[in-house]
Formats: structure tokens, C-alpha cells, sequence
């Protein structure tokens, strides 16, 4: 591999941004394609499908053999809230592979004390995300209860793709939510991208047995994402 | 940037080969190109190796990551890159040794 294309491929890795190198196995000869790039043929078509599925593999075109090695950006966890729920989801996301970043703009409640080796803001979600955008590979639960934390957040995780938004709060809580973000311009379609109430079935309770809920629709939500997330990101 | 929290530089190997090379070392990537069976490591791994034999990643659970590195130094040598095949149907591999069944096929080629 040449060197400038090992340090364009990390930089993109270090970015969030979806690439596929291609290495011709011949020569080793290789070029980085990035995400939403057109490459004509066969090859094209393969690269293409390497950026859906995340998955490396050979391909025959124009008479060569060729390698295509897809990185896809992690999946990473927003969790809006600094709450007891949020203690628990931390520290089981982290172990799952999910690298958890929490937003709460309650000083109180985003204290390093309760939120030990965890990447934490203790502001606005609007000011965190103006420095740090959602994107497809990312997962936003929002546990605060209060629409003036949550909302926005919900908002922003919708127009970017996030391959999950999840929201705390009861069915009627929620039906308020949806009014709610209507107003600010969402449509039918992406509120109904939201898990509301918040996580799988499992007759959760406590803080921590719903961190386990939430964290199971999570992973799910991350192996089902389909193409539609892929093309959001390109 | 704090995205870098998401890579774990530490481990990672071509985060580690890109480093290596800019210290001067001469550097070679190995990567598993192609699986069947219960290959123990995914299509896209990397190992990458040292002149000194010194090296960081996995291209199996540890099986074959032995004759990667002297390959490896043939490789760094040459400046050529090689195809190498593990598993059942290779009695030499064999004997190195994939146990699970599996088998890989892994490129590895020269950094630079």
C-alpha cells in the first residue's frame, strides 16, 4: 500500500467517514474511494455494494483481481440525559462496542462523580452537536423526559440518519413528543423512525434492566440498518 | 479530535503501520482477502510486521500469524507482494496449522 493512501484511509477512519480501498492484488497498486464517489463498471457496482453491506471481499472486473476493503465508521451511542438510566447504559454500551458520549446540560446531573471514564458534555445539545453532527453510524437515546433537552436532539438524530432514535417516556408522554416535533418541521415518516416507548420488551424496570432493553434495540437497530442509512451517509 | 476516541490507536494496525513508517521503519501490511469455514478472523483484517519481526493485529486467532511474519520479511525484501493460502486443503499450512478448519487466503504487501 502506498503511504499517502494509508494516511488518507485513517484520516477518513479518524473522521467518521465511510471509505473502500481497492487494491489491485496484481501490483498492489491502490485507491481509496470515498462514500457517495461514482466508479464506472463492474467495479463500480462491487464497490458500491461493499459500501452497503460493510463487508471486504475479492471481485473479478476488467480482467484483474481486486480487493475491496470497506471501513465503515463504528457505531457510537448520543445519549441525551444524565440520569440514572444513562449510569447503567454507559459502562454495558462500552462493553458491547458502542462508545457512549452523554449530553446534559444539568449540571447536577453531568458530574464526572456519577459518570465515571465516560465522555461527557455538560451542555446544550444544540452546542455539542454544532461541534460533534450525528450521523447514520450513530445511535441517539433521549432519557431526560424534558422537551426542552430532548427535543432538539430528537430533531437533529432524525435529519441525520442515526441508525436509532430512542426516546424515553410513556405512550402518552410520547404522543405530546410527536406534536411536538411536528411543529418543528419532522415528518410522519422520520417520528416513525422512533422507538417510543423506549426499548425491547422485556418487562424492564429498574434504571439498569431498562439500559439492558435499550441497549438490545440498539445493537438489533445496528444489524438491520438497511441501505437507506448507507445512502444518507454518501 | 475526540473522534479518536472511537479508534483505539494503541491496537489499531494501520493506524500502528502508518506510525511505523513515518518513524522509518520499513513496514508490511498483511490482510485476509478471502475466508471459508470458520476462519476465526474476518475478510479485511490486518496484520502488520516489522522489519525486526515485530507486529501488532491478527489475521487468524493466532495459528498462522508466525509464517504471516516470515513471509512477511521475504515481502519487505522483494518490495513483491504474495498470496498465501492457509488451512485444510494445504498440508503445509496444515501443519501451521488452523485448526478450526477454516481457510484464508492473505495478501501481504510492502508499505511505501
Amino acid at each position: 500500500m502506498n503511504l499517502k493512501t494509508l494516511e488518507a484511509l485513517n484520516a477518513a477512519r479518524r473522521e467518521r467517514r465511510a471509505v473502500v480501498l481497492v487494491t489491485d492484488l496484481a501490483d498492489s497498486g491502490d485507491r481509496l474511494v470515498h462514500a457517495g464517489e461514482s466508479v464506472e463498471g463492474e467495479l463500480g457496482t462491487a464497490i458500491m455494494r461493499a459500501f452497503q453491506t460493510g463487508r471486504s471481499g475479492s471481485v473479478e472486473a476488467d480482467g484483474k483481481t481486486f480487493f475491496l476493503n470497506a471501513h465503515l465508521p463504528a457505531p457510537r451511542l448520543v445519549v441525551i440525559g444524565a440520569v440514572h438510566i444513562s449510569q447503567a447504559l454507559a459502562p454495558m454500551a462500552r462493553i458491547a462496542g458502542y462508545p457512549v458520549e452523554i449530553i446534559d446540560p444539568r449540571t447536577a446531573f453531568a458530574t464526572e462523580d456519577r459518570f465515571p471514564d465516560t465522555t461527557l458534555y455538560a451542555e446544550w445539545p444544540q452546542e455539542v452537536l454544532e461541534r460533534r453532527p450525528l450521523d447514520s453510524y450513530t445511535a441517539i437515546a433521549a432519557v431526560t423526559h424534558d422537551p426542552k433537552i430532548d427535543d432538539f436532539a430528537l430533531k437533529a438524530a432524525l435529519d441525520a440518519g442515526c441508525f436509532y432514535v430512542g426516546a424515553l417516556g410513556s405512550r402518552k408522554t410520547h404522543a405530546k413528543r410527536v406534536d411536538r416535533l411536528a411543529a418543528l418541521g419532522a415528518t410522519q415518516e422520520q417520528i416513525q423512525r422512533i422507538h417510543a416507548p423506549i426499548g425491547i420488551e422485556i418487562g424492564a424496570a429498574s434504571p439498569s434492566e431498562i439500559a439492558v432493553a435499550v441497549l438490545a434495540q440498539i445493537i438489533r437497530a445496528f444489524h438491520e440498518r438497511g441501505m437507506e442509512a448507507q445512502e444518507a451517509a454518501a | 479530535m475526540q473522534n479518536d476516541v472511537h479508534l483505539d490507536a494503541a491496537r489499531d494496525p494501520l493506524i500502528i503501520a502508518e506510525a511505523w513508517a513515518k518513524e522509518g521503519r520499513e513496514v508490511a501490511l498483511a490482510t485476509v482477502v478471502e475466508t471459508w469455514g470458520s476462519a476465526p478472523r474476518p475478510t479485511g483484517s490486518h496484520l502488520v510486521i516489522d522489519a525486526e519481526g515485530n507486529f501488532h493485529g491478527s489475521v487468524s486467532g493466532g495459528c498462522v500469524e508466525g509464517a504471516v511474519v516470515t513471509e512477511a520479511m521475504d515481502v519487505l525484501g522483494s518490495g513483491k507482494p504474495r498470496l498465501l493460502e492457509f488451512g485444510v486443503a494445504d498440508e503445509t499450512a496444515w501443519r501451521v496449522g488452523l485448526s478450526c478448519g477454516g481457510k484464508i487466503k492473505v495478501y501481504v504487501e510492502r508499505l511505501g
